[in-house]
């Protein structure tokens, strides 16, 4: 069973339907015994990150995934569901994340902002995530990101105005700055190869 | 690695149907909105747009029941507008399948609501829709209200500008002088908006020829919103993205 946490942030449908595919019961909820038995939990986030701090911790969100972390339980944070594993976020007056990581996300330096559209990435070598799909393209839409590699870690890179972390793989938390649940078959395949691991 | 440049379908629903029309007038039935948004998906489409152009209230149950059944078919973004009047009416359409909104004549009523979106859900789920023409503004654009039936003496520069550092996205920049005529995009219009504008523009209006798409391009847009010329068959959406490859602009296939 896979749970999407339901703290009020993030395209919960799409995410429930696209994780649906890979043939697991997806369930969305921010009830913690469930999310703590569940194969797999699903960080959405859309918004800002400030904001999506403050909705999870009314639901005690932190908690569950600090939780999981410890236990070595799968976790998939998407977007801003990323940007919350940093340390750090510079967005607005700047606020804390959960340190699931170390590093902060900053403003992305490009003319155009947001980063709106379907990008490459630079797969990291040895990628189970994007096994098959590595040429493919993914769905974005942020301003902010971390900048430098998660340590320990595969990090796949993205080119938009300046280099930046599309998605990390370390161990079981795995994350992407992008929208697998809305990059069409190439994102199908990338939720596959994670409930594959689960 | 390069941003891909996006081909955006767009549903114009009244009535639970698909319609479109020459410079918003003469509207004819052009199919059932899940069903071709479905298509389009499977023909390589990298967004889909839905505007709901009646938006009276039993339009708008109308419309939240095809996004969310539309929602079902399809793996790409969605976006939705018409009748959004409030950070509540977004979080309703968000929670049904709506990846980003995009807003018009009540940001032009109430120029807060674009604060209210964008402060509870970011920026980037916000598209400021701009239906404007030529007219006497100081920058000969101006902006209109009611599907381009009404005008509004704003400059539609002056009101991109206060509307970005407000809060939004994207600019859907609609052109009322060209929409359904298919003689091209407003390529003069789209030049002027792109020297202002710091987020992403999505042109909308006029396509025609498949040099059309290729032009706007060039001029400056992010992205290319066409309806008739897909609703219709006129063009398919690979047939477009393999013209700009060939003209040189990235494109995801």
């Amino acid at each position: 069973m896979i749970a999407i946490l339901d703290y009020g942030s993030g395209n919960l449908r799409s995410a429930e339907r696209a994780f649906a595919l890979t043939g697991q019961e997806v369930i969305v909820t921010s009830d913690p015994q469930i999310c703590a038995d569940a194969h797999g939990l699903i960080v959405p986030g859309v918004g800002a990150f400030e904001a999506c701090m403050d909705q999870l911790k009314e639901v005690g969100g932190d908690l569950i995934i600090s939780k999981r972390v410890a236990r070595q339980q799968p976790i998939f944070g998407i977007c801003v569901g990323m940007q919350i594993l940093f340390t750090l976020g510079e967005e607005k007056n700047g606020s804390l994340g959960l340190g699931i990581w170390p590093g902060s996300v900053s403003e992305i330096s490009a003319p155009i902002l947001p980063h709106i559209g379907w990008n490459s990435v630079q797969v990291a070598e040895g990628s189970q995530l994007f096994e098959g799909i590595e040429s493919q393209t993914f769905y974005f839409v942020h301003s902010f990101a971390a900048k430098v590699p998660v340590p320990n870690a595969l990090n796949s890179t993205c080119e938009y105005g300046e280099t930046f972390i599309a998605a990390v793989e370390a161990g079981s938390v795995v994350a992407t700055q992008f929208h697998p649940e809305k990059s069409g078959s190439a994102g199908a395949v990338l939720i596959r190869n994670w409930a594959k691991s689960l | 690695m390069t941003l891909v440049k996006r081909i955006i379908p767009c549903l114009d629903v009244s009535g639970g149907r698909v319609v479109k029309g020459v410079n918003f007038v003469n509207l004819v039935d052009a199919g059932d909105p899940v069903e071709l948004a479905k298509r389009y998906d499977q023909e390589g489409a990298d967004e889909l747009t839905f505007l709901d152009i009646s938006a009276s209230v039993e339009d708008r149950k109308t419309t939240i029941d095809i996004v969310r059944r539309t929602a079902e078919q399809v793996f790409i973004p969605l976006t939705v507008g018409g009748g959004i009047r409030s950070a509540d009416d977004v979080n309703v359409l968000l929670r049904n399948g709506a990846d980003k909104v995009s807003i018009n004549t009540a940001a032009i009523m109430r120029p807060e609501l674009i604060n209210e979106i964008s402060d509870r859900f970011g920026n980037q789920v916000l598209v400021l829709s701009v239906d404007a023409r030529r007219g006497r503004t100081s920058s000969g654009f101006e902006v209109t209200t009611h599907g381009g039936r009404q005008g509004t003496d704003i400059d539609a520069l002056a009101w991109v500008e206060a509307a970005i550092s407000r809060g939004v996205g994207e600019i859907l920049l609609n052109s009322m002088d060209a929409d359904g005529t298919r003689a091209g995009y407003d390529l003069e219009m789209i030049a002027a908006v792109r020297k202002i504008s710091s987020v992403p523009i999505i042109a909308s209006g006029g396509a025609g020829s498949i040099s059309d798409f290729a032009q706007a391009l060039g001029a400056g847009a992010d992205a290319l919103l066409a309806a008739s010329v897909f609703h219709f068959g006129v063009h398919r959406i690979a047939d477009v993205k393999g013209y700009l490859a060939q003209q040189g602009y990235p494109v995801r296939r």
